[in-house]
C-alpha cells in the first residue's frame, strides 16, 4: 500500500452536459491525515465527495481510493470506506441502536459482530444512554454523532465526512471536532472532509484544499496557507522618539516594516516567534517597547486572497438550507 | 480488517434490512397501520354496496305502466318471478356471477395493488431528497437490492391488504365459486405478488431519476385511474367500446382481476387461469428487469 490513500487526477464532473461542477481537480490524500475541502456553497465539494464514494460517476479523469479505481472497482471502494453524509440520514422512527444495526446490515456484517461494534461505537460517541430512544428525540449534535457511529460500523480505512457540523451551534460544533479527533485516533483512519467553516478547517485539518467554482485554487496545511499571505502583523510602539525601522528590518523573518507615526507595523513570518526577537533587538540598543500586538492571518484572509470573496457571504444561505432539510425530514412523518 | 466484512456476504445482503426499514414505517405506526386496514373496508362499503347494479334489474326498480284492466295478483307475481329470473340472467351473462358485490370486491384487490405500489416510487424520491439513497449507494449493497427492497416492501403491503379485503369481503357476503377450495387463496396471493412486483417496478422506473415529488405524482395520477378503469376491475370489458377493449386486453390488471375471479367466485376455467398467470408473470419479469437495468444506469448519475 502506497502512502497515497486517495489520488485524483483530472477528476471532472459535468451535469447535463453543461454545468461544470468539478473541473479537472488533482490532489492526493496521505495515509493518516485529515484532508479538508474548503469552499462556499456550490463550489463542488459535495460533488467531489460523491464521486469518491462512488455515488456519482466522473465525467472525465480518474481517482482511486486505497488503490481501487472509483469507476472500475467501485464495489471494492465501497467496502473499505465509511461515509458520514451531510444530511441526517438516520431514520426518525427507529432507535439509535436500530439505525446503527441497519447500517451494519448494509455492509453485510453478521449480527453478533455488528451488535458488539455498535455498542463500542455508541459508547465512543457517548450515546449509550440513548441507544434505545427513537432518533426523533435526539438533538442535532446527537444526530451528528449517530451518523458518525453509522459511518464507522464497517471499520473503514478512509472516512468521508461531508459538512460534519452543518447546522450545529458553536459549542456543539467544537464538541463534534473532539469526537472526530478521538475517532481518528482510536481507529487510525484517513479522513476526507468538506466544510465551509474556516474555523473547522483550521481546527481539524492537516491539509486543506480551497475549492472554488469546481477548481482547486490552493492546497496546503492551514499554517502554510496563512504564511503564504506573507506572515503575521506585529505592531510595536517604543517610548523613544527615533526611527528604528532599519533596526527592525535586520531581525530574521521580518519582511516589511512601516513607520506609522511612531507605531511600527511589521509584516513577519511566524510572528509569535519573531516578536520576542524584535523586542530583544530593540532592548539591546536601549529602546523601550511600550506596546505590542500580534495579528495572525486567519483562513478567512487566505480564502479572500485566493477567491476574491469573503467566506461569510455564503454562510447564511447555507444555514437556511440546513434548516429547510430538517423541516423536510420532519414533514415526512 | 477488511476481510471481516469482505467476501463472505451474498449478492442479496441488505435486502431484508432495507425492506424491513420500509415496512417498519408502516407497521410501527399504529395510525397508518389502522388506516391501511380501514381503507379497503370503506372502499368496499362505498363502491360495492352503494353501486348495487343487480338491484337495477329487479322488479321493484321498474315503474310499471298502469295497465287497463289492472293486473290481478297472480299475474303480478308471475311478472315478479320473471324479473328476478331476468335479473340473475343478466347478472350471470354480464358479470359471470349473480352478485355484483362479489364481482366488485375482487376488483378491489387489484385497485389496492395500484394504490399501494404507487407509493414505492415516491419513497425512492424521498430517499434521494433526504440523503439516505446516497448513503445506501455508498455501501456495498447492490443497486438492484436497493430497488428490489422498495418493490418487495410495497408488494408485502399489498398482499397484506389483499388478505384484509378477502376477509372483509367474506364478512360482507362474498359468494364463492362452485369449485372454490381454501387453497385457491394461495393462488390469489401468487398472482397478487406478480402484479405488485410488476407495478411497483413500473412506478419506480418512472421516478428513478426524479429529485422532486411533483412530476412523478402528476404522472402517476395520470396513469393510475385509466389503468384502473380500462380493465375489468369494476365492469366487464365486453360491454366497453372496441378501442377501450383493446386497451383493456393489454392491461395486466385485467388478467390479474380475472385470475382472482377465476380463483374465488367463478367456476374456474383453468385454461384462462393459466393464460392470466402467464401474462401477468411475463409483465412482472419484464418490468422488474427494466427496473433493475435502469437502477444500474440511473440510480447514480
Amino acid at each position: 500500500m502506497s502512502d497515497e490513500i486517495i489520488k485524483a487526477e483530472g477528476l471532472t464532473k459535468i451535469f447535463n452536459k453543461s454545468l461544470v461542477a468539478v473541473d479537472h481537480v488533482n490532489f492526493c490524500v496521505k495515509n493518516g491525515e485529515i484532508f479538508g475541502f474548503l469552499g462556499p456553497n456550490g463550489a463542488g465539494k459535495t460533488t467531489t465527495i460523491n464521486m469518491l464514494i462512488t455515488v456519482l460517476k466522473p465525467t472525465e479523469g480518474k481517482a482511486s481510493v486505497l488503490g481501487f479505481d472509483i469507476a472500475k472497482q467501485d464495489y471494492n471502494v465501497r467496502n473499505v470506506i465509511g461515509v458520514v453524509p451531510q444530511e441526517y440520514t438516520a431514520d426518525e422512527d427507529l432507535t439509535g441502536m436500530e439505525n446503527v444495526l441497519l447500517c451494519a446490515d448494509l455492509y453485510g456484517i453478521p449480527r453478533d459482530v455488528a451488535k458488539e461494534r455498535a455498542m463500542d461505537l455508541l459508547k465512543l460517541v457517548e450515546l449509550t444512554d440513548f441507544k434505545d430512544k427513537k432518533v426523533q428525540t435526539y438533538s442535532g449534535g446527537m444526530r451528528r454523532r449517530l451518523e458518525l457511529a453509522c459511518g464507522l460500523i464497517n471499520r473503514p480505512k478512509v472516512l468521508f465526512l461531508d459538512e460534519p457540523t452543518l447546522g450545529l451551534d458553536v459549542q456543539t460544533r467544537a464538541a463534534s471536532w473532539d469526537y472526530i479527533r478521538k475517532l481518528k485516533k482510536e481507529y487510525g483512519m484517513t479522513l476526507f472532509m468538506t466544510t465551509h467553516y474556516l474555523e473547522e478547517a483550521d481546527a481539524l485539518c492537516d491539509r486543506v484544499a480551497i475549492i472554488d467554482h469546481g477548481k482547486i485554487v490552493v492546497v496546503g496545511t492551514p499554517e502554510e496557507l496563512k504564511h503564504s499571505l506573507g506572515g503575521d502583523i506585529v505592531t510595536i510602539s517604543i517610548k523613544e522618539d527615533a526611527d528604528v525601522s532599519e533596526l527592525i528590518r535586520t531581525v530574521e523573518h521580518v519582511k516589511d516594516v512601516k513607520n506609522e507615526d511612531g507605531s511600527y507595523r511589521i509584516k513577519a513570518e511566524y510572528g509569535e516567534v519573531t516578536a520576542p526577537f524584535i523586542i530583544e533587538a530593540l532592548r539591546r540598543k536601549g529602546y523601550t517597547v511600550t506596546k505590542l500586538s500580534l495579528t495572525e492571518p486567519t483562513l478567512n484572509e487566505v480564502y479572500l486572497e485566493y477567491t476574491g470573496k469573503s467566506m461569510r457571504d455564503t454562510e447564511e444561505s447555507r444555514e437556511a438550507f440546513a434548516t429547510q432539510r430538517m423541516a423536510m425530514r420532519r414533514a415526512r412523518q | 480488517m477488511s476481510e471481516t466484512n469482505g467476501n463472505s456476504k451474498s449478492k442479496l445482503h441488505g435486502l431484508w434490512a432495507l425492506t424491513n426499514r420500509e415496512l417498519k414505517k408502516w407497521y410501527k405506526a399504529p395510525v397508518i397501520f389502522f388506516l391501511t386496514i380501514l381503507q379497503p373496508v370503506i372502499w368496499m362499503g362505498l363502491l360495492g354496496k352503494a353501486m348495487n347494479i343487480g338491484a337495477i334489474f329487479s322488479a321493484s326498480s321498474i315503474q310499471l305502466p298502469t295497465l287497463n284492466p289492472p293486473l290481478n295478483p297472480q299475474q303480478l307475481q308471475q311478472l315478479g318471478t320473471f324479473f328476478s329470473g331476468l335479473q340473475s340472467n343478466i347478472m350471470q351473462g354480464a358479470f359471470n356471477t349473480t352478485d355484483y358485490f362479489s364481482f366488485m370486491a375482487v376488483g378491489m384487490i387489484a385497485f389496492t395493488a395500484i394504490f399501494t405500489t404507487m407509493f414505492s416510487g415516491m419513497s425512492v424520491v424521498w430517499d434521494r431528497r433526504l440523503g439516505f439513497l446516497n448513503k445506501a449507494l455508498s455501501t456495498p449493497v447492490s443497486r438492484a437490492v436497493i430497488i428490489f427492497s422498495k418493490v418487495l416492501s410495497a408488494t408485502l403491503r399489498s398482499l397484506f391488504q389483499a388478505g384484509i379485503i378477502i376477509i372483509v369481503a367474506i364478512a360482507f357476503g362474498l359468494k364463492f365459486g362452485a369449485n372454490f377450495t381454501p387453497l385457491n387463496i394461495l393462488g390469489v396471493f401468487a398472482i397478487m405478488f406478480l402484479i405488485c412486483v410488476g407495478l411497483s417496478s413500473l412506478f419506480i422506473a418512472i421516478t428513478i431519476r426524479s429529485t422532486r415529488m411533483e412530476t412523478p405524482m402528476a404522472v402517476m395520477n395520470l396513469i393510475n385511474l385509466p389503468l384502473m378503469f380500462a380493465s375489468n376491475a369494476f365492469f366487464p370489458t365486453n360491454f366497453m367500446p372496441d378501442w377501450l377493449q383493446t386497451i383493456a386486453k393489454f392491461n395486466p390488471l385485467t388478467y390479474t382481476t380475472d385470475a382472482v375471479r377465476q380463483l374465488l367466485i367463478f367456476n374456474t376455467d383453468y385454461t384462462q387461469l393459466a393464460l392470466d398467470f402467464t401474462y401477468v408473470g411475463i409483465f412482472a419479469v419484464t418490468v422488474a428487469t427494466i427496473g433493475i437495468v435502469l437502477s444500474w444506469r440511473y440510480l447514480s448519475r
